[in-house]
């Protein structure tokens, strides 16, 4: 059975060597200058406040590297996408489609263990090849993630490797991506016994999944850190030159480095959102002033002096709820976990399914 | 009968799709150590019962057993009966070499000498592609493959119906060798009368879902008479004779009578009776009134 399996996949097995082989030469041709640029800007011995330094690597890297960044983005999300499609999909129901599961059942091996063998080796080789994919992506794209974790604001658009997309292409989770990716497809297969429509409806189950998962299930699979703290004076007062429009910098930016903000908000004592508040990277500003303050900042400090006790007497707070960048590695193997349930969830019913109705 | 040792044995089968009813009912035994052709019109039950025979589908009703075990129960019960599917499927990408090497590993009892000295036989190459094969030897390829597995039981369902003459005869012709040479217990269907008349030693009908004539190829044969004389009623007719058919042109009466005895009434003209016309006469619509007579009225 093991034999068969693997005469049957060599074909699909080729085509993924020949992908990971596409990768391995491009990281190992690009990625030790990456590597040599990242040593030589200081950042390895980097302590405290190497937002600059940070900074300075980011903006010295040629623009094929921050294509190829891009670019492993694309592939960490499609691998699982595409072996769920051309691996998963097909598994069960070509056979089903082309009558050859009439050959296979009629051996002296039952359609149990067949199911098995093939969900087993062809499910595990899925995984190993998003993981031998992860493996290099985050070899190679290390110094920059590490680079973006270590400021508090972002860098030229690099976000921190624990928020999205960046936690979803790197580390262990594109194997649990993978393994569900795969028995999504096998059950879609077996369910809808048609090759095209099971892949198909792999390709939007998958996507609508990877969509819900880092918004809805993510934030909580560990419990986030909260912090409350009152606002009751302003820092400083902006006046935009063009509009002249004046808005008043209520709180500095939150500045936790890599970690992963789910909600920034100010809040009134009835524990209402703030209306008219934006995030900047300089920090918190009010856009419409209250009373009190607006057109109150003439020169000398009487009219500032107004607007703060207006301020202080609305009691506002400022609410942040976050991932801490150590969490990186614990929501890492907790989603693993939960996406490897899940195939193993969906791997069983396609076992059960075939056993009890046993498709003609 | 209640042989325990049946080649299949069904009782009350049943396989519901839906609202609609594949095969409802069907009680029968098909005898082991013979060739058994199952014959019947499209949508008779034919390929639900060997699907439900070889464990492809669950019954929705009822039982069957072959060899005395439930369908497809485990490798052992597996390893006992070979299966030929309608349209002889076969992996497409995978050569002639791949599918004995599939034999070889899935299966405990597997001929090698077999399988090569069959495919040598037939000349196909190898290293061909099961997918450039013809039909006639994708046909061949699938029969060698359930007849190298050593089985005790060959089920084969339609498996020439889509070949020319040509490789039909060929593949009846292996077919026959391996009943020769084997102990094998088989069971074809087909629509094709003709089909199973060169292997069959046993025929079963199968009309509706239900046994319409069963018995020994030669011995359905041998009791029933094709009779021709002056025209007259069924009625009419000794009640050792069972009327089958009746058609009635003229002055002309022709009966086709099941009868053990023979038919010594010097009024009639007595014909043996091929087993196509035979078959055609049981698959025709029972007529109202005597269950198993159909009446034919030519216009004169």
């Amino acid at each position: 059975m093991i034999w068969l399996t693997w005469r049957q996949f060599r074909p699909q097995a080729a085509v993924a060597a020949i992908a990971l082989a596409v990768v391995a030469i491009v990281a190992a041709a690009t990625g030790p200058g990456i590597a040599a640029a990242y040593t030589s800007s200081g950042l390895p011995d980097c302590h405290a406040s190497c937002g600059t330094d940070a900074s300075n690597f980011i903006a010295g890297l040629n623009r094929l590297d921050l294509l190829l960044y891009l670019g492993s983005f694309l592939l960490m999300y499609l691998a699982p996408a595409l072996m769920g499609i051309f691996w998963g999909a097909p598994l069960i129901a070509r056979e089903v489609e082309t009558g050859t599961h009439r050959v296979a059942w009629n051996q002296s091996v039952t359609r149990t263990r067949w199911i098995l063998v093939k969900l087993g080796l062809v499910g595990l080789a899925a995984m190993a090849t998003a993981g031998l994919l992860s493996l290099m992506v985050s070899w190679w794209a290390g110094p920059i993630n590490h680079a973006a974790s270590l400021s508090s604001g972002q860098i030229s658009g690099l976000v921190p490797r624990l928020d999205a997309p960046v936690f979803d292409a790197r580390g262990v989770v594109p194997l649990g991506y993978a393994a569900f990716a795969f028995a999504l497809g096998v059950t879609a297969g077996v369910l809808l016994r048609r090759t095209l429509p099971a892949m198909a409806v792999t390709l939007v189950a998958f996507a609508v999944i990877q969509l819900l998962v880092p918004n809805l299930v993510r934030p909580h699979l560990l419990p986030p850190a909260h912090l409350t703290a009152p606002v009751d004076s302003p820092i400083g007062v902006n006046v935009n030159a063009g509009t002249g429009q004046e808005s008043i910098q209520l709180a500095r930016p939150f500045a936790k480095p890599g970690a992963w903000v789910l909600s920034d908000v100010i809040t009134t004592p009835s524990g209402a959102q703030l209306p008219n508040v934006t995030f900047t990277p300089s920090g918190v500003e009010l856009t419409v002033l209250p009373g009190g303050c607006s057109g109150a900042f003439g020169p000398g400090l009487t009219g500032l002096r107004a607007c703060r006790s207006v301020l202080a007497a609305m009691h506002l707070r400022q609410s942040v709820t976050w991932q801490p960048a150590s969490r990186f590695w614990p929501l890492q193997w907790l989603e693993t976990g939960l996406y490897l349930v899940l195939a193993a969830g969906l791997g069983w019913v396609s076992v059960a399914q075939l056993r009890r109705r046993r498709a003609a | 009968m209640t042989n325990a040792t049946a080649a299949v044995e069904a009782r009350g089968l049943g396989k519901r799709y839906g609202r609609r009813w594949a095969l409802a009912g069907c009680t029968l035994t098909i005898p082991a150590g013979q060739v058994t052709g199952l014959v019947g019109p499209n949508g008779a039950g034919k390929t639900t019962l060997i699907s439900l025979a070889t464990g492809m589908l669950a019954p929705t009703t009822g039982t069957v057993e072959v060899l005395g075990g439930a369908p497809a129960s485990g490798a052992g019960q597996l390893a006992r009966v070979g299966y030929v599917a309608q349209g002889t499927p076969a992996y497409a990408g995978l050569s002639v070499a791949d599918h004995l090497r599939l034999g070889a590993r899935l299966n405990p009892r597997w001929d090698a000498g077999l399988a090569r000295r069959r495919i040598e036989e037939l000349g196909l190459d190898l290293r061909q592609k099961a997918g450039k094969l013809s039909g006639g030897q994708r046909a061949q390829l699938a029969l060698t493959l359930a007849l190298a597995k050593r089985p005790e039981l060959l089920i084969l369902d339609e498996p020439i119906a889509s070949l020319d003459p040509v490789a039909r005869r060929e593949f009846l012709q292996v077919l026959m060798n391996a009943v020769a040479e084997q102990e094998l217990s088989v069971v074809m269907s087909s629509h094709q009368v003709a089909d199973l008349e060169r292997v069959a030693d046993y025929l079963i009908v199968l009309v509706g879902s239900r046994v319409r004539v069963e018995g020994g190829v030669e011995h359905l044969l041998a009791t029933h008479h094709l009779l021709t004389g002056p025209r007259r009623e069924a009625a009419s007719l000794p009640a050792s004779q069972q009327v089958i058919t009746e058609s009635h042109a003229g002055r002309q009466s022709t009966f086709l009578v099941r009868s053990s005895e023979p038919v010594i009434d010097p009024a009639w003209t007595a014909e043996e009776i091929s087993l196509e016309d035979l078959v055609l006469a049981y698959m025709g619509p029972a007529a109202t009134g005597s269950p198993g007579i159909r009446t034919l009225e030519a216009r004169p």
